[in-house]
């Protein structure tokens, strides 16, 4: 047995690192090499079945344990408030006594279905969503083909790239409110430079619900560009040497190659920026500074809504019926999700 | 890899123990090392969430030198504490320690203390509630709050007689102190009147409106005819429309506390002149307390505003020094309140008795004047005009105007308005939705009113 030799020879050369120090560091707490050569030794007879029973129901139960404090704080704040919302919903609850609930099933739901700033909040939703999310989407995925050349500072690009994922809401808002001003905004300013009027663009819908798009996009491309370089990353390298070989441009590279390696990722970036924008709340909120989201509620949002309600209105249950409405909606569109993403897995 | 690779295996045949003691101390302490610590993880997140449901006392106990500490709830800046009213308090009464709880913003300060009255727990010692919000709290929870009206050493009579009945719940209490109140003037640019060939002599100025804010949309429409630049005359419609509506009778809510928006002269009336200003675009189309009413300040994009006191270290501080000597105050057209605080305690703290007195004591002429000169938040307490820090007291930055008695004056000729409980929802949605659909959006004026009074229904709706 190497391990009841006395020279140190041997022993360094079993543990590894040279040098004698690193040897004697490594057999300290049993370094890799020197516990190989312990196997099979054959010591602990004794205490067999019971540490083997310990162990047994430790490698059944300790999992569990790991993962308890996950699901633990899951029941306290994702599912007893998710579940005690759906009873909400189903009442007449006011935030001036919200211990006292009155029940009016399904009342709070029929009511939304003829409620015009419901309406209006999701359609809003809808469309900032789409104008947030597809340029965003777009967007990263060719920064991400650009990163993933050779590049001088790579490093650096890939943690600029990240930089405005780590900006907080608050701060990026209330600047672009800033750069979107009527009378003073720098976008205006630059437009005026090219001869474009001023644009009042809180008050216009179209205008308003770009300005909060944009800073969606802002925030979360550079987030997905990376996402999506990651993914690149991993795609053969064999792949688009062949396809150069056929002849075909960087472009059809891109376009054949790249694209459809990436098409697991495509759709998980778009499951996660569909339930962001679905909920999209701080950027409107501060956007105005209010949460009518504009004078007309141009870019007032479902999550807005919700907010006005139960915070402005008072009305608990209303605004639980608001969620439980978007988390139905969020349903909706993860089994879309998941149907396009089984038809496209079958069709390759 | 490796690691892993051991563990295994040497777990697979039992331990090399006899012959390498280094070896078993790691494969068999590892995963002992980690599962205590697991199990320690889960009981410190399961005790810090049992703990985050435990109860709240809203910090105010007695302490183990045998002080007793007070808790004063605030939204915003009550200037207390700037103003150096606590400590002396504390000067005063050497047993009693002062705490603050601020919440900034009104708009989440209210709703939370909503949720801290039903729960019966979390309430400070004192909490303030806004003038929005009084008649809401005196209606719906004056059983759980000290009836002022009864309180032991309150006098009544210290308060204008509108300020004391804004707390009155129907059943006769009163929940809570007045602090200060906002009766409105008329902040101006001198620079700009002048050049546009308006008188800019305060004395002068305040006639030109004299009791009816149609002259002041009239002077507006004499600006414009001659504005310097591409200034406006005010900076918002909404502006004008609260200063004007404050000035009635009845605003939203009649006597029998019924909600009469639709049909009251002072809405109509006010709605019409703001719509006028609006047409004679002598607005500069402004949200107030938006960024851009900040910069339109420092700019000097609008010659005049309805302000109360509380706005004047606003504006200083927004228009700057730029500004500085160009700004004047003049008497609005009529007396009109807008904003002011009240103390109230509620009932079963620890310490009511403490918390009784202290609320009578920041809320006694002396203490308001004192705060007057300190932080601009105008008493409510009558018998404070006629102290020195009321009586003379000029601001520097609008020309040295004596704001104590412009302010004071208006404050006396303030009507007692019946409030109700959606007083502050309904102004503000007939100004941030209503005027501003028509101010900014260029919707004619029955689509804004009728815009509004969808969002009004939709709130008061039960």
């Amino acid at each position: 047995m190497t391990s009841s030799r006395t020279d140190p020879l041997p022993r360094t050369r079993t543990t590894g690192p040279p040098g004698a120090t690193g040897g004697q560091a490594a057999q300290a707490d049993g370094g890799p090499g020197r516990a190989a050569t312990t196997e099979g030794t054959g010591g602990a007879q004794g205490h067999g079945p019971r540490v083997r029973r310990r162990h047994r129901w430790d490698a059944r139960f300790s999992p569990y344990a790991f993962i308890a404090p996950f699901f633990l704080f899951f029941a306290a704040f994702g599912l007893f408030p998710l579940l005690y919302t759906g009873w909400a919903s189903l009442h007449r609850v006011s935030l001036h006594d919200p211990t006292r609930m009155e029940w009016v099933g399904l009342e709070n739901f029929s009511r939304l279905l003829e409620d015009d700033f419901f309406w209006n909040a999701l359609r809003n939703t809808l469309t900032i969503g789409v104008l947030s999310t597809v340029p965003q989407l777009l967007m990263a995925l060719g920064l991400a083909h650009l990163l993933n050349y050779r590049l001088r500072g790579s490093t650096f690009f890939r943690v600029a790239m990240l930089t405005p994922y780590a900006t907080s809401v608050a701060a990026a808002t209330l600047v672009f409110a800033m750069l979107f001003g009527r009378d003073y905004g720098m976008v205006n300013w630059g437009l005026g430079l090219i001869g474009v009027d001023h644009i009042d663009w809180e008050n216009g819908t179209w205008t308003s619900q770009l300005a909060v798009s944009s800073i969606v996009i802002w925030r979360w491309t550079g987030y997905n560009a990376l996402i999506y370089l990651a993914a690149m990353q991993a795609v053969p390298h064999d792949l688009y040497e062949s396809a150069a070989l056929d002849g075909a441009s960087r472009w059809q590279q891109f376009l054949h190659v790249t694209v459809p390696s990436l098409r697991p990722t495509i759709l998980f970036t778009v499951v996660v920026s569909t339930i962001g924008a679905t909920q999209l709340f701080g950027e409107p909120l501060l956007f105005g500074g209010s949460q009518t989201g504009g004078g007309s509620h141009q870019y007032q949002t479902l999550g807005l809504y919700l907010y006005e309600q139960g915070w402005f209105t008072f009305q608990l249950g209303r605004a639980s019926a608001i969620a439980w409405a978007m988390f139905l909606i969020l349903i909706v569109v993860g089994l879309a999700n998941w149907l396009i993403a089984r038809r496209l897995n079958k069709a390759h | 890899m490796a690691t892993i690779r051991k563990t295994s295996t040497t777990e697979k045949r039992g331990e090399g123990r006899a012959h390498a003691p280094a070896g078993r101390v790691r494969t068999t302490r590892h995963p002992l090392r980690t599962r205590p610590l697991a199990y320690g993880l889960t009981a410190v997140l399961g005790a810090a969430m049992l703990g985050g449901c435990a109860q709240d006392s809203g910090g105010s106990s007695a302490s183990a030198d045998g002080k007793t500490t007070v808790s004063v709830g605030v939204f915003g800046v009550f200037g207390y504490k700037q103003a150096g009213l606590y400590d002396e308090y504390e000067k005063l009464h050497p047993n009693i320690r002062i705490k603050e709880n601020a919440i900034e913003r009104n708009e989440n300060y209210y709703p939370a203390l909503l949720n801290h009255l039903s729960a019966g727990s979390g309430l400070s010692d004192i909490q303030a509630v806004e003038v929005d919000n009084i008649n809401e709290v005196a209606g719906l929870h004056a059983d759980k709050f000290v009836d002022m009206a009864k309180a032991e050493g309150v006098d009544k009579s210290h308060w204008l007689s509108w300020k004391w009945s804004q707390a009155k719940a129907p059943g006769g209490q009163v929940v809570g102190l007045g602090t200060d109140i906002g009766p409105m003037g008329i902040c101006y640019r001198k620079d700009l009147f002048e050049k546009a060939g308006l008188p800019s002599e305060r004395d002068e100025v305040g006639k030109l409106w004299k009791g009816d804010w149609s002259k002041y949309v009239e002077t507006g429409e004499r600006y414009m005819k001659a504005a310097p630049g591409d200034t406006a005359f005010t900076d918002g419609a909404a502006g004008l429309y609260n200063g004007a509506v404050s000035s009635y009778p009845v605003k939203y809510y009649d006597a029998d506390g019924k909600l009469v928006y639709k049909k009251s002269k002072g809405v109509r009336e006010s709605w019409d002149l703001a719509m006028r200003a609006v047409e004679g675009k002598m607005t500069g189309k402004l949200k107030q307390f938006d960024k851009e009413w900040d910069q339109a300040y420092a700019n000097g994009a609008f010659a005049s505003v309805v302000c109360p006191p509380w706005m004047l270290g606003y504006i200083k501080e927004k228009a700057g020094e730029k500004a500085a000597d160009k700004w004047d105050v003049a008497p609005a057209p009529k007396p009109g309140n807008w904003g002011g605080s009240f103390l109230t305690v509620p009932k079963g703290g620890k310490h009511e008795k403490e918390a009784l007195k202290l609320a009578q004591w920041l809320t006694a002429p002396k203490q308001q004047a004192r705060l007057f000169e300190k932080q601009a938040s105008f008493p409510s307490a009558k018998a404070a005009y006629d102290l020195p820090e009321v009586k003379g007291a000029k601001h520097p930055y609008f020309g040295d105007a004596p704001i104590g008695d412009i302010f004071a004056e208006a404050a006396e000729g303030i009507p007692t308005i019946p409030l109700g409980p959606k007083d502050g929802v309904v102004k503000t949605t007939i100004s941030d939705i209503g005027i501003l659909q028509v101010e900014q959006q260029g919707k004619s004026p029955e689509e804004g009113w009728n815009a509004a009074v969808k969002k009004i229904d939709d709130v008061v709706e039960n």
